[in-house]
């Protein structure tokens, strides 16, 4: 037994070392809000927070976690940077089939909570990583500064 | 005899000398020569025995020790192609002069090396001619396991006969002329080829001679890692000083203290041996990284550590291409650092790597993705940076597989260019120029 | 959505086939709207009083459950269809619940298919009708129940935001008060429709009731479904395609921590364990031998040379107006050939599929574009009747076309058959790509001639597989694909002697399927590429070359003209950057656009600006439509700048997104969407943006540097070459 604070909260589980935290909050923690689009860090769809900053879940072995501090998009919401996101997602209505959302919010607060006023070349670091098929690039750049510019 | 036939003979036996001077001086030293000190055949050799394998493997059966043995002469890596069964040859070595393949040295009769007597296998790994007679070429490292001992030889070949014949042909070499006349390797062999024994050093200790044995006979680290001369032969005054193989650097892992190993702790050593990583100074891939999955990282501890003792021994030569230092880790913001104008390799490194490696180096998932410290990413022609690009890795680690994707089919030459200029650039002492025709190259160098 | 697991009940046959509420509706899972601001609610228990169709359900608390159709894939069908039926139903959308539809081609089916498929961007145009008469039939009986009640004229009567209204005496009832009497009313035959003056849904950007739940990792696509004590599950099929398992020796897989069971069919291979990862790490482990079977040495060498061969022949005439051997005969005569690459959907959601087995039943839970079909494949694969397979849909994470099959249902409940605890099965993304249904290779030659600066006679041939008589037989007629001739067969120019042919080429090896933009994509490519060639041959621009030739055409030229002023078209460029466009006919609607590159001199492409100019009839939500269309265009953008899966030794090369590039948003440039005003019925959009991509961009390459390129993906060498052909 093994455990991950998530969210604040400590969590219990079992699995071996290797094992990508992506798999043990999905699979093993029932957290499906975190999404498996690649498995090889290229889309971005697993991204979560360690310690405040984006990490791609499905290359991360759960061992080399230790006591840092996991967000996920469960719980992005209550950080403001978070929470302004989110907003401004649904004001832009960014979203398509949703399924790489999870990992553009979560990049897109972290973006925000490092650069409070991101241009565009900023964004561009900071979200290329993150693969939409839908296409909602437009809208999660519109979606970014207007968050920004909220406060 | 005539005037004329007196200086036509004069001329011949002079050019004779000539060629016999560039011939000696071209061979130059042995690998081990630069050790001061006397040595002694094995026989007469008083210290611990430095060949066979390990103590613990000391009453092993002998296909056994043979196994051992084979893992530290790294036989299968070059013995298999991409994909296929082990042992049974058909990797592709493309040269400058054409493409060679490696050969089935799986039992079978017909295909492999079945029909081999003892005396046939040595005189492939020792003297580099088949059991037909022919030549092998020198891509076959044997003028490095020339220097194994008989016993440890057919060790191995009893562990290669105790394999499930594979029937499998490899394809023809497509060498061009003069290059595909195998005879004329003779006269290569005869000068190139020691055709000797490993010989111990008597005023050095059983450790370094055990390492050198390994490192020398075994591992043939030389055959990458030291310069070749113009006849293509390793040029052991410049030993271990680095090179340019397979279209992959091989690093100086002379004694050099800033552009060699010779600042690295012997843990680090230790660590990058066995496990293809250590902290700061880099992850093995390509060539090196199949040697540590294969080879290196199933060693016994004693026999690393009697290799690294043997590594630090060899004289420094410097790399003069490369910083005196790896650039510290770059700054976090994507804004600051080098490489900011060069906006085609940041696109590029934002999309696909930043995830993996972050803006400083350091990587955010695990230390054996950190490109800060590494050498790759400090040597201003980016040559492993391109690479790994191009063909990706997998590194079978203690925390599991760690890999890192092929770029090559997706990136155009000029794209790949423009990101290995870019990562040596903001990570790197000094960026990279690479061009789109130095990436054709490279692709083909590495052309399995 | 909050996605509350209810027990399924079973639908008996009558409550089915009467639509009525009686023997229990087949709700697993609801879609709670969401007020304004307010929190997630529960909609009632499916005993409702009024259930006038298969789409309106109101109980007699007022709560109104729209059952939708058609799937959510993230265009947004779900809030149109709401919307649709809301507005005529007069409901009150803060009051309305959302329900997935289930399996049932007779209440559900997509009425330009005859089966319950969301695709072919149908949606609206198709339950444009019937949904506007399900709506204003049901608001229809409870005006005639309130009139009943009031005794009064119904004529009297207006209906409002879930209310019949009496002006004259100032009475209001709620619907919900209403709906046991309104279910006592004879449904209308012909219920009135609203003047579209009078809507006060359709055409407002309204917000989309799928995306909260989305932003805060609630929303459940099929791969997140969780069971108790369910396993999870991961599969390898042979990399040759019609390969079968040879040997597989599993004992290194048997040693890895949390694999539970390996599985071995005739086909392919699986290993379930206690997660994704053991299960992955246990087929990794697992050496199989593969039967390669009679593939094994097809490449894509081969599949060219057929598809190359067969485009020689003369294919079915699917269309043939004027004389097109007169009319070839006269005037200048050009000829080019195009051809597209087999694609790969990656559907950012990878395959997967949830199964539990009972003693004799079989539940279902993912995410597909065919419930219907999934429903009786599945049946099959199990072995038990249709009636014994339930299957609960979910918001699909992407369907592209991809999800229009059942394989991956198939594959799942076969696995899950030799396991005795419910499994989810995921495919890796490697196993998705190299097992995909892929969008076919195509060639299509076309011969044109030129008269008076005028195209003359168009004979046009597409080589190509027929997907239409794989997937639904019966509309295979004549040796004629419809899919793969509908933009072809639709051209808007006009064009005298026209001759439009199909020739069926199936490449061997390969399956293939629908991918976004279905057979227009090539259609599309081909006649909007050669327009521009045509043009420069007659020294035209290429928005006026077009412009002539669509004089009986108000529509195509409103939007032409449109985005020729909004994309600044004719307006000087600097060196190296072009401007193309695009005039598509397709999916019913009317949209013109102008893709602005730039290129350098190793043939790198950048794009600039985007701007697109739509006439789709009534916008339904506009919202959707300026998503649907820059989500669209930069799927076809991705699939003309890198989509290409080429085959070697029977197997697909590419794997993954570092093999099979993606665009990222620092590649894609501002897109703007002008949306023309009109009171036609609607058009579809989902796919528009597809089509209208590659065309544009590539004849903003031709603009920049000369080069006529005929192949896709775009080829950088020969840009640079700057060959012009
Ligand atoms: S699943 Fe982790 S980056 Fe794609
Ligand atoms: S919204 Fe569908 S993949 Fe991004």
């Amino acid at each position: 037994m093994a455990t991950l604070k998530i969210n604040g909260e400590q969590k219990t589980f079992d699995a071996a070392d290797d094992t990508p935290l992506l798999w043990v909050l999905r699979d093993v923690l029932g957290m499906t809000g975190t999404k498996f689009g690649c498995g090889i860090a290229q889309c971005g769809a697993c991204t979560v927070h360690l310690d405040g900053k984006a990490v791609r879940s499905c290359v991360l072995p759960v061992g080399a976690v230790k006591d840092r501090a996991i967000t996920t998009i469960e719980g992005v919401g209550d950080s403001t940077a978070g929470a302004k996101v989110q907003k401004a997602w649904l004001d832009l209505e960014v979203i398509q089939c949703g399924y790489c959302q999870s990992g553009q919010i979560m990049s897109a607060a972290a973006l925000l909570a490092a650069t409070p006023k991101p241009d565009d070349a900023d964004i561009d670091a900071a979200m290329a990583g993150n693969i939409c098929r839908c296409g909602t690039y437009v809208r999660i750049r519109a979606a970014i500064k207007r968050a920004a510019s909220e406060g | 005899m005539s005037g004329v036939r007196r200086v036509l003979g004069v001329g011949a036996v002079a050019a004779a000398v000539v060629a016999a001077g560039v011939a000696w001086w071209l061979r130059g030293p042995g690998p081990t020569a630069f050790a001061e000190g006397p040595t002694v055949a094995l026989a007469d050799y008083r210290g611990t025995n430095p060949t066979g394998v390990p103590a613990a493997l000391a009453q092993a059966s002998l296909v056994e020790r043979g196994e051992y043995l084979a893992r530290a002469a790294d036989c299968m890596v070059c013995h298999t192609a991409k994909g296929g069964k082990e042992f049974a040859g058909g990797l592709a070595f493309a040269l400058p002069f054409g493409t060679l393949y490696s050969t089935n040295i799986t039992p079978d009769k017909d295909t492999g090396i079945g029909g081999y007597s003892n005396q046939d296998f040595l005189n492939a790994l020792h003297r580099g001619v088949r059991k037909d007679g022919a030549r092998l070429y020198p891509a076959m490292s044997y003028t490095s396991y020339t220097y194994m001992t008989d016993a440890d030889a057919l060790a191995i070949k009893a562990y290669l006969f105790s394999l499930p014949p594979v029937r499998a042909t490899p394809p023809a070499n497509t060498l061009g002329f003069p290059f595909n006349q195998r005879w004329a390797m003779g006269f290569w062999s005869a000068v190139f080829n020691a055709d000797t024994r490993f010989e111990p050093n008597t005023a050095k200790s059983p450790e370094w001679n055990r390492g050198a044995y390994l490192a020398e006979a075994l591992a043939h680290c030389g055959e990458c890692h030291t310069p070749r001369n113009i006849a293509f032969a390793m040029d052991n005054r410049a030993k271990f000083a680095g090179a340019v193989t397979g279209g992959w650097r091989a690093f100086n892992i002379s004694s050099d203290s800033s552009t060699g190993v010779g600042a690295w702790r012997e843990e680090e050593l230790v660590s990058y041996l066995s496990t293809g990583h250590a902290a700061g100074r880099g992850t093995a891939s390509g060539p090196m990284g199949e040697a540590v999955d294969h080879s290196f990282s199933r060693m016994a501890p004693e026999d690393i550590r009697a290799m690294v003792v043997y590594l630090k021994s060899v004289p420094a030569v410097a790399s003069s291409d490369l910083p005196a230092a790896p650039a510290p880790a770059a700054p976090a913001s994507h804004k600051e650092g080098g490489g900011a104008a060069l906006a085609q390799g940041k696109k590029i490194f934002e999309g696909a790597c930043a995830s993996c490696h972050g803006w400083t180096g350091e990587s955010p998932v695990s230390p054996f993705a950190t490109i800060t410290g590494s050498w790759a990413v400090n040597d201003p022609a980016a040559t492993n940076v391109a690479q790994i690009v191009i063909s990706g890795t997998a590194r079978h680690t203690p925390q599991g597989v760690l890999s890192m994707p092929a770029f090559g089919k997706i990136y155009s030459d000029t794209e790949i260019a423009a990101v290995a200029n870019y990562v040596t650039a903001r990570f790197g002492a000094k960026g990279a120029q690479l061009t789109e025709k130095d990436i054709v190259s490279l692709r083909k160098q590495a052309a399995e | 959505m909050t996605v509350i697991e209810r027990a399924s009940v079973a639908p008996s046959r009558r409550s089915l086939l009467t639509g009525s509420l009686a023997g229990g509706f087949l709700l697993a899972f609801h879609l709670p709207v969401r007020g304004a601001d307010g929190p997630a609610r529960t909609p009632d228990a499916p005993d409702g009083k009024f259930a006038p169709n298969a789409f309106i359900r109101i109980d007699n608390a007022g709560e109104t459950t729209l059952v939708m159709p058609q799937v959510e894939m993230g265009q947004g069908i779900y809030t149109a269809v709401a919307m649709i039926l809301a507005e005529e139903l007069d409901a009150d959308f803060a009051q309305v619940t959302l329900a997935h539809a289930p399996p049932n081609d007779k209440l559900y089916g997509n009425p330009l298919f005859g089966l319950q498929a969301t695709g072919g961007s149908t949606s609206v145009r198709a339950f444009w009708q019937p949904l506007r008469k399900a709506g204003a039939g049901a608001r229809a009986q409870l005006i005639q129940a309130a009139a009943e009640q009031w005794q009064v004229d119904a004529a009297s009567c207006t209906a409002s935001r879930g209310q019949v209204i009496h002006a004259a005496s100032g009475r209001t009832l709620g619907y919900g008060a209403l709906a046991e009497a309104a279910s006592k009313q004879t449904p209308p035959q012909e219920p009135k429709l609203k003047d579209s003056k009078n809507f006060f849904l359709i055409g407002k950007p309204l917000r989309r009731f799928d995306t909260p739940d989305k932003t805060n990792g609630k929303a459940t696509y099929g791969i997140d479904v969780m069971l108790p004590g369910m396993k999870f599950a991961t599969l390898a099929q042979c990399p040759v395609f019609g390969g079968k398992v040879g040997k597989v020796d599993d004992s290194a897989a048997k040693k890895i921590q949390g694999v539970r069971q390996i599985v071995v069919l005739d086909d392919l291979v699986a290993v379930v364990g206690d997660h994704m990862w053991a299960a992955k790490k246990g087929l990794e482990a697992l050496v199989v031998t593969w039967d390669e079977g009679a593939n094994a040495a097809v490449s894509s060498k081969d599949i060219w040379e057929n598809l190359r061969a067969a485009s020689a022949k003369d294919g079915a005439v699917a269309k043939s107006t004027g004389d097109i051997a007169k009319g070839l005969a006269s005037g200048e005569k050009v000829e080019a050939d195009f051809e597209l690459p087999f694609l790969a959907h990656a559907t950012m959601e990878p395959l997967n599929c949830v199964v539990r087995f009972g003693p004799d039943s079989c539940e279902i839970w993912t995410g597909t574009q065919i419930m219907t079909r999934v429903q009786s494949e599945a049946a099959k694969a199990a072995g038990l009747p249709v009636d014994k397979v339930t299957v609960t849909n979910h918001v699909l994470g992407g369907g592209f076309g991809r999800k229009l099959e059942p394989d991956m249902v198939v594959a799942a409940v076969r696995i899950a058959k030799q396991v005795d605890m419910p499994i989810k099965v995921v495919w890796t993304r490697e196993e998705d790509m190299q097992h995909d249904v892929y969008r076919p290779v195509y060639r299509d030659t076309i011969s044109a001639s030129l008269s008076g600066g005028k195209i003359a006679a168009w004979k046009y041939r597409v080589t190509g597989s027929a997907i239409l008589a794989r997937w639904l037989p019966p509309a295979f007629q004549k040796g004629i694909d419809a899919d793969g001739v509908d933009a072809a067969v639709d051209i808007p120019y006009e064009i005298p002697n026209l001759h439009i042919e199909y020739v069926r080429a199936e490449p061997p090896a390969v399956p293939t399927g629908f991918w976004r933009g279905v057979g227009p994509n090539n259609n599309v490519f081909a006649i909007e590429s050669f327009m521009d060639e045509l043009a420069r041959k007659v020294g035209k621009d290429p928005i006026a070359f077009r412009r002539d030739m669509l004089t009986k055409q108000p529509r195509f030229l409103a939007a032409l003209d449109l985005v020729a002023e909004k994309s600044g078209w004719g307006k000087p460029l600097p060196a190296r950057v072009g401007r193309g466009v695009c005039l598509q006919p397709a999916f019913a609607s009317f949209i013109a656009t102008v893709v602005e590159a730039e290129v350098d001199s190793a043939g790198e492409v950048k794009l600039r600006r985007i701007v697109t100019a739509v006439d789709t009839g009534i916008a339904v939500n506009p919202n959707t439509i300026e998503a649907q269309l820059q989500g669209g265009l930069i799927f076809g953008l991705t699939a003309a700048l890198y989509g290409d899966i080429t085959i070697d030794k029977g197997r697909v090369q590419q794997s993954n997104f570092n093999d099979y590039r993606m665009l990222r948003i620092d590649e894609v440039p501002p897109i703007e969407v002008h949306l023309i005003k009109s009171g036609e019925a609607p058009g579809g959009i989902g796919e528009t943006g597809t089509t209208a991509g590659p065309p544009a961009l590539r004849n903003a390459i031709y603009a920049a540097t000369g080069v006529a390129l005929r192949r896709l993906p775009i080829d950088r060498t020969l840009i640079a070459s700057g060959k012009k052909s």
